[in-house]
């Protein structure tokens, strides 16, 4: 018996421990604090980095700083255990605390508004008195019409002092706190469904090629239950700048060797803000870069002076021949940025693609003519003495990165926000109000009492109280 | 006339605006009054003005052929430009709302502030097109109701920090003490700036190269021992001197007719449209537009971490007001904290951490 009844006292005493409002004030002040350290230390990056940040705080004992945060699990918090734990502590504080006050609440909100005993009238916050002329069943239907106008259903009821009219509206607003705490809780449970049930890879897919996995940042390798291939990247760019506009990526899905149409159509084109989605995995534009190698292959149109078209595909070193003429073209260099310094000289200025151009020679019967770069971006450098050579893209020396996940949470998470929202707005914009109104008949006049409350928004209950008296005096 | 010249007439506005207000609340004068109102609202329409045609210019430049992406809301320029409207917009409806023109004097110099901090920073005023990441609707809704929310914490602070100044009385006491160095060390990190642009004279191309090469280089940042040690002490010296003569101040709001019960009620009324439009728009919408984006809806990157704890002032203020029943001094320091944690928010991941939000940091 004894050590149930201890039992008891020690589940007493945790669940006040997790009902207490001190508890979230010191979880609330833990994960502020904790936060703030974990944007200043750069989260999951080289030792390196931080031990520099450091330095300006620390001077030299910088790595023996670094080493105490790091061995405290400061350089990755948000994923260390102790983080964590303030989170769920968070999460059964919200519960426990919301259970306490619920049966109260819910009781509250089940038992409908009661007809107020006279001595009530005096007590309430928004008190008025008027004097109608005429009886009370003149009056009754006058006042009634008057209180739904201002959106309330009034019940009637006999009272001992007089007919009275009660109504209230928003009674279940009341609620929205918990709703809110409850969203909360939601969307906790999304995100660890993610954690638990998905997965967060990246995937470099060169041009022309495919893949049926992803990797993890560890290095390991994710199966799709199919594969993924990337037909083309580009970077468009906004007129004459180097500000880019778009980055995108045409992809297309296999499943068992066979392409996959997705809204009807084979090719898939995604961008920054419009990802792929299939069978619960999204793929994400998230990177690019640019490693060109030996299948890399230049794309020219052909154009002679007369008119005559010719489309080529060609590697390093390839050549062509301008239709109609003798003219052979060969690729001689590729920069992947070209610029011009203030000499005049040419020169790469970047690693990625920003301003690819290719180096033509031009020969007849084997004797060279003439050299030209011609600029991807710029079709003005096209034009060269023996026709226009459009310079389309060097194929299958970019790929694209993409960030590929699985997250079954997403949705609840979503669900969480949506109940959030509505919580939020029925906690701070919806307010409980509740009317009482006695009618008394007194010689040929009817005494009108009313009263009336509300747990937020007074003023404008008041507004409504004065209105709705105003409509009765008028009518009168 | 293009809309740089309508934004000029309304920053001229405002802090005429400002000057005026505060004559108005020296000499009383209900004609003073209501000039400060006319010059505000000129400036107001005039910036609302200015909102649409750089909203058309960027249109125009941006070759995205959609209305929605066209709004100018998308570097620290014009982020500060649409917070001082929120500003405004808030304080011309509690103006009309309180029938009180009193709050014009702290609020306008807010706006002020702001105004004279992108000229003192020299921060690039350009129009520049949208990279990528940011060519969202979602990041649309996000930052314009982050603004508005965060117009509304300025507002709940201004009128926390007046409520301060009144109802304090002992300058040993903490209340005092909050107000007057809180108040004391915003206007010294602005002289601060200013100092910056007198030395350097040239304004930064971008937010980075601000932080990096100007930002208090001529003061707390100094590359000489002296001036910094220097700086410091002038930082504390004027800390010292808002401190000593803090009373003046409180004369002068309190001679006036704003009731304490009014600049509590205040402080309240705009964290509660503040926190929900924060949350939805500031957190959710965020969310949304990082999952969209990135395919990570929250990544615990400086500037997520910070809305949240800004969040969680905001969320133990409702707490503490409605649970605990805090009103008054406590409350308002509250709300000065969770402001302190908003500018934070907003400038300091920018300034001073990086981060994955590009947005803001000169891109
Ligand atoms: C950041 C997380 C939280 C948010 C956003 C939140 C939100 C809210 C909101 C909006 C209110 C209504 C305040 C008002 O009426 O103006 C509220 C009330 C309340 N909250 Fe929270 N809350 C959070 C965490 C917590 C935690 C951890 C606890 C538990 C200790 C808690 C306990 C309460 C209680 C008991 C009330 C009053 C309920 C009532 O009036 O019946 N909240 N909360």
């Amino acid at each position: 018996m004894e050590s149930i009844e201890k039992e008891k006292k020690s589940v007493d005493k945790i669940w006040s421990f997790f009902a207490s409002i001190k508890l979230a004030v010191v979880v609330f002040t833990l994960i502020s604090l904790t936060s703030i350290v974990g944007t200043i230390v750069e989260q999951d990056a080289e030792p390196e980095k931080n031990i520099k940040l450091l330095a300006k705080f620390f001077g030299d004992s910088a790595p023996s700083a670094f080493r105490f945060l790091d061995a405290l699990g400061f350089t990755n918090m948000f994923h260390s255990w102790w983080f964590v734990t303030f989170l769920f502590i968070f999460a059964a504080n919200l519960i426990i605390c919301s259970l306490e006050r619920l049966p109260g609440i819910l009781k509250l909100v089940k038992n409908p508004i009661k007809p107020l005993a006279a001595s009530g009238f005096s007590s309430m916050q928004i008190k008025r008195e008027v004097v109608i002329k005429g009886k009370t069943d003149k009056v009754l239907p006058l006042v009634e019409s008057a209180v739904k106008k201002a959106g309330y259903v009034p019940a009637v009821s006999n009272e001992a002092e007089g007919i009275q009219l009660c109504a209230e509206n928003g009674r279940y607003s009341r609620l929205g706190v918990y709703v809110t705490h409850f969203s909360i809780l939601l969307i906790f449970a999304g995100a660890i469904i993610g954690v638990f049930g998905g997965f967060n890879a990246s995937l470099n897919l060169l041009e022309g090629t495919e893949s049926s996995v992803a990797y993890l940042r560890t290095g390991k390798e994710i199966p799709l239950g199919f594969s993924i291939a990337c037909e083309d990247f580009d970077v468009l760019y906004y007129d004459n700048s180097d500000t880019p506009k778009s980055f995108r990526s045409r992809l297309l899905i296999f499943e068992n060797g066979k392409p996959v149409k997705i809204d009807g159509k084979e090719v898939t084109e995604i961008e920054v803000n419009t990802p792929l989605k299939y069978k619960g995995i999204t793929f994400y534009q998230s990177s690019y870069g640019f490693s060109p190698n030996k299948d890399s292959e230049f794309r020219l149109g052909i154009m002679s002076r007369d008119g005559k078209k010719d489309d080529v595909r060609l590697k390093f070193g390839g050549t062509f021949t301008i239709p109609g003429t003798q003219v052979v073209g060969k690729v001689l260099d590729f920069s992947p940025a070209i610029g011009v310094d203030k000499s005049g000289k040419l020169y790469t200025y970047a690693e990625q693609m920003h301003n690819p151009a290719v180096l033509i020679e031009f020969s007849e019967n084997g004797k060279p003519k003439y050299t030209q770069w011609l600029l991807k971006r710029f079709p003005n450098t096209w034009n060269v003495a023996d026709g226009v050579i459009e310079f389309k893209d060097l194929w299958g020396a970019q790929y694209t990165g993409l960030q590929v996940r699985k997250d079954p949470g997403v949705w609840v998470v979503y669900l969480g926000c949506l109940v959030m929202a509505l919580g939020l707005y029925a906690a701070f914009f919806m307010s409980h109000s509740k009317i009482w109104i006695l009618i008394r008949e007194e010689k040929n006049n009817t005494k009108v009492f009313v009263a009336a409350t509300a747990n937020k928004n007074r003023v404008s209950l008041e507004g409504k109280i004065d209105r709705l008296i105003k409509t009765v005096s008028d009518k009168q | 006339m293009d809309s740089s010249q309508f934004f000029g007439i309304s920053s001229i506005a405002y802090i005429l605006a400002m000057v005026t207000y505060i004559a108005y609340l020296v000499f009383r004068n209900s004609t003073v009054g209501l000039v400060a109102t006319t010059i505000t609202a000129v400036g107001f329409v005039s910036q609302t003005l200015a909102f649409f045609m750089r909203g058309k210019e960027f249109y125009d430049l941006a070759q995205l052929g959609s209305i929605l992406r066209a709004i100018p809301l998308t570097n620290l320029y014009e982020s500060l430009v649409f917070f001082v409207w929120c500003i405004i917009l808030g304080y011309l409806l509690i103006e009309w709302k309180y029938k009180n023109r009193s709050f014009g004097a702290f609020i306008t110099p807010i706006a002020g502030m702001v105004l004279a901090f992108i000229d003192i920073s020299g921060m690039d005023k350009n129009i520049h097109p949208l990279i990528p990441a940011l060519q969202s609707n979602w990041l649309l809704a996000h930052v314009t109701m982050s603004f508005l929310a965060y117009a509304a914490f300025a507002i709940s602070f201004a009128t926390a920090i007046m409520f301060l100044a009144v109802s304090s009385e002992d300058e040993k006491k903490w209340p005092y003490i909050t107000w007057t160095v809180t108040l004391g060390v915003f206007v010294a990190v602005l002289i601060a700036m200013g100092i910056d642009f007198l030395v350097f004279k040239v304004g930064a191309h971008s937010t980075e190269s601000l932080v990096k090469s100007h930002l208090f280089k001529a003061s707390f940042r100094n590359s000489s021992l002296p001036v910094v040690l220097f700086s410091y002490l002038s930082l504390a010296g004027f800390v010292f001197g808002v401190w000593k003569y803090g009373k003046v101040l409180k004369k002068i709001i309190g001679s006036f007719d704003i009731s304490q019960d009014m600049l509590d009620d205040l402080v309240y009324k705009t964290i509660a449209v503040g926190f929900p439009v924060f949350t939805l728009g500031g957190l959710i919408f965020g969310a949304i537009w990082a999952d969209q984006a990135w395919g990570k809806y929250w990544s615990w990157d400086p500037k997520e971490t910070w809305s949240l704890i800004t969040w969680f002032v905001y969320a133990f203020f409702l707490h503490a007001r409605f649970l605990k029943g805090w009103r008054g001094d406590k409350i308002a320091a509250v709300s000065v904290l969770g402001f302190v944690s908003t500018i934070f928010t907003y400038l300091g991941v920018n300034l001073l951490l990086s981060g994955l939000h590009s947005y803001g940091g000169g891109g």
